[in-house]
């Protein structure tokens, strides 16, 4: 965990006091990405250097897991806490290995130690040890070597990620590629991650809170969800954006917004189903088998007028949402295979519920979001819990 | 790989063609001739060069680097200024004032020589340093190196190739001045060249002169050779 407590910075400038920071107050958990978020010069990058003493700090405290870092050995106070920049900085007079190694090595671990875990940390990032240790980083694509800036900072398991725009010089399809790697291993190992961007789509993909700053004052810290929700001011609802709604798409998964939909089993006699769809104003129903796991759907215009079972008019879903898949995703399959709804199943196919374009739409007015506290918990809660 | 050899194979053909014609040009009569002199007058000539680009790098390569520690920001140029005296005064006068106070012989020579040497690694070294890339230094201090070590395993490394093209340069003023040392009294290739102006010799001035300039190219070489084979790894496009 870490705390930051009134930090300000101030910088003389033409013989007058600049504010690039000004008394910020906040907590990241512990195992969460905190995104500092805002426009060139609002003080984010400030802040962030002001945590491992990149710059000094004018006034305010640094508490990490409850401990005061004013006092601690700067040097010391680094070696600690993994360090991740947008221009990569791997050093190109060092082998891949070397560069990985280097904070180990600076701990003085001994060699053995150093070598497993540069193998362990390469297949980490599925790239081959024995190709790639021995290269130099000319050798290597801008991609490739960013991934490898970021297992530098984790070589030595600092507790503490400080990520400085780290996926800001690679190219979109290679920085989605390593955002999910990257968020995948944080995830692994809990690291506590800070990170310093000025993508508002970035910031909500992997932050579990977002800091908006402005003018070295830090304006809201909230859930993603929460924040494009319920801005708190005019200057961020303009910053996240117009579409905010639409960016909360990305928030959402489809467990969250699926109906608590009825379902008919195989044998159920046509006239009941009928009758359930009536009652319900529905033209189709799911049919499940015993164990809940989804078979396919009947229409009421098939059943019309008919007799037998449900089974003799099954037909097969064209498209389906998995529990984890989020509205983007679900939106997008909808308009392709122009449907408008979409049966929610897990890995074994069991019947959670549906998506409709309308449960969609009421999610995202109903004024419920992830981060609130909601029948709904964000995973930043559950990491806590 | 073939294409590279063979570059390599024509550009040593070259070079063996270009320096039968020197020997052709001189003649090998007078090469036997003046064989014994030649090696003499070479070895001091390696001893005056080695000596005082030891010392140049010895004063120059500290110096640089005192300069470019940020405590010096701002005045660095001004001492600049000092080690631009070895330059600026021509070799000619500097070995007369060392005449002056350090008397004949091969000590005022190499110190003239080593005055001369001095600017260029002082000032690459210094630019070395600056130029190597904000970021590789703030991801150094950053992931908590202590600025002795920021120094030693990141600047200095990735000033290598600057820093030697400041003692290339170094080398090259430095072999060829060191004929003017046959003025003072020290042997070097010299020795060759003056007799040969003042008896108008030619073979002889030619002979000492085409050494110097081999002996040049030669000492480039080897320095390019030890810098690209040990010091520059990783930091030229393979």
């Amino acid at each position: 965990m870490i705390e930051l407590q009134n930090l300000s910075k101030t910088f003389q400038s033409n013989g007058k006091d600049v504010k690039a920071v000004d008394s910020v107050s906040l907590t990241v958990n512990e195992g969460e990405i905190c995104v500092f978020l805002g426009p060139s010069g609002c003080g984010k990058s400030t802040t962030l250097k002001m945590i491992n003493r990149l710059i000094k700090p004018t006034s305010g405290k640094i508490l990490i897991n409850g401990e005061d870092t004013t006092d601690l050995d700067p040097v010391t106070l680094r070696r600690n806490i993994g360090y991740v920049i947008q221009q990569i900085g791997l050093f190109p007079n060092m082998t891949i290995e070397e560069n990985i190694t280097i904070v180990p090595r600076l701990l003085g671990w001994d060699k053995q130690k150093c070598h497993d875990r540069a193998r362990e940390l390469m297949s980490m990032i599925k790239l081959e040890p024995k190709q790639y240790l021995t290269r130099y980083p000319r050798e290597l694509s801008g991609g490739q070597q960013q991934r490898i800036g970021v297992i530098r900072a984790l070589a030595a398991d600092a507790p503490l990620l400080l990520m400085d725009e780290p996926f800001g010089a690679v190219d979109p399809i290679n920085r989605e590629m390593i955002q999910n790697e990257f968020f995948e291993m944080q995830r692994a190992l809990n690291k506590t991650v800070i990170m310093v961007s000025h993508d508002i789509d970035e910031a909500i993909k992997l932050g579990d809170k977002i800091a908006i700053f402005r003018g070295g004052k830090l304006l809201q810290m909230d859930h993603p969800d929460t924040l494009l929700a319920h801005p708190a001011d005019d200057f961020v609802s303009n910053f996240v954006g117009q579409d905010s709604t639409l960016k909360r798409l990305l928030l959402v998964k489809a467990e969250d917004a699926a109906d608590n939909a009825p379902s008919v089993s195989p044998e159920t006699p046509v006239a009941e189903a009928l009758e359930l769809m009536d009652e319900l104003d529905r033209r189709y129903v799911v049919v499940t088998c015993a164990d809940n796991k989804a078979l396919g759907y009947v229409r009421r215009r098939d059943l019309h007028r008919q007799t037998g079972t449900c089974g003799q008019y099954l037909r097969e879903f064209t498209a389906t949402a998995a529990s984890d898949e989020h509205l983007r995703i679900l939106l997008s399959r909808m308009y392709e295979f122009n449907r408008s709804w979409l049966p929610v199943m897990d890995a074994e196919r069991v019947f959670l519920g549906e998506v409709t374009q309308e449960s969609i739409a009421a999610y995202l007015s109903s004024g419920r979001s992830r981060g609130a506290k909601t029948s709904i918990v964000s995973p930043a809660d559950m990491a806590t819990a | 790989m073939a294409n590279r050899y063979g570059k390599g194979l024509i550009g040593g053909v070259i070079v063996l063609a270009l320096l039968a014609l020197l020997v052709h040009w001189i003649g090998i009569s007078t090469i036997e001739h003046y064989q014994d002199d030649l090696l003499f007058y070479l070895q001091a000539h390696l001893y005056l060069v080695l000596v005082s680009m030891f010392a140049a790098l010895l004063v120059g390569i500290p110096a640089g680097i005192f300069l470019s520690r940020p405590s010096m920001a701002g005045r660095a140029e001004r001492f600049m200024q000092v080690f631009n005296i070895g330059n600026t005064v021509p070799p000619l006068a500097v070995l007369a004032i060392a005449l002056g106070f350090l008397g004949i012989g091969s000590g005022p020579a190499i110190f003239a020589l080593f005055l001369a040497s001095l600017l260029p690694i002082v000032r690459n070294t210094y630019e070395g340093l600056k130029n190597v890339q904000g970021s590789l230094k703030e991801a150094a201090v950053g992931i908590g190196m202590t600025p002795r070590q920021v120094l030693w395993r990141v600047e200095m490394p990735n000033a290598v190739p600057i820093i030697m093209g400041g003692v290339r340069v170094a080398l090259a003023i430095n072999v060829g001045t060191a004929p003017l040392a046959f003025l003072i009294g020290a042997n070097s290739l010299g020795s060759l060249i003056f007799p040969g102006i003042a008896l108008n010799n030619q073979p002889q001035l030619i002979l000492g002169a085409a050494c110097t300039a081999l002996l040049a190219l030669l000492l480039d070489g080897l320095v390019i050779f030890i810098s690209r084979r040990w010091l520059e790894r990783g930091l030229r496009p393979a």
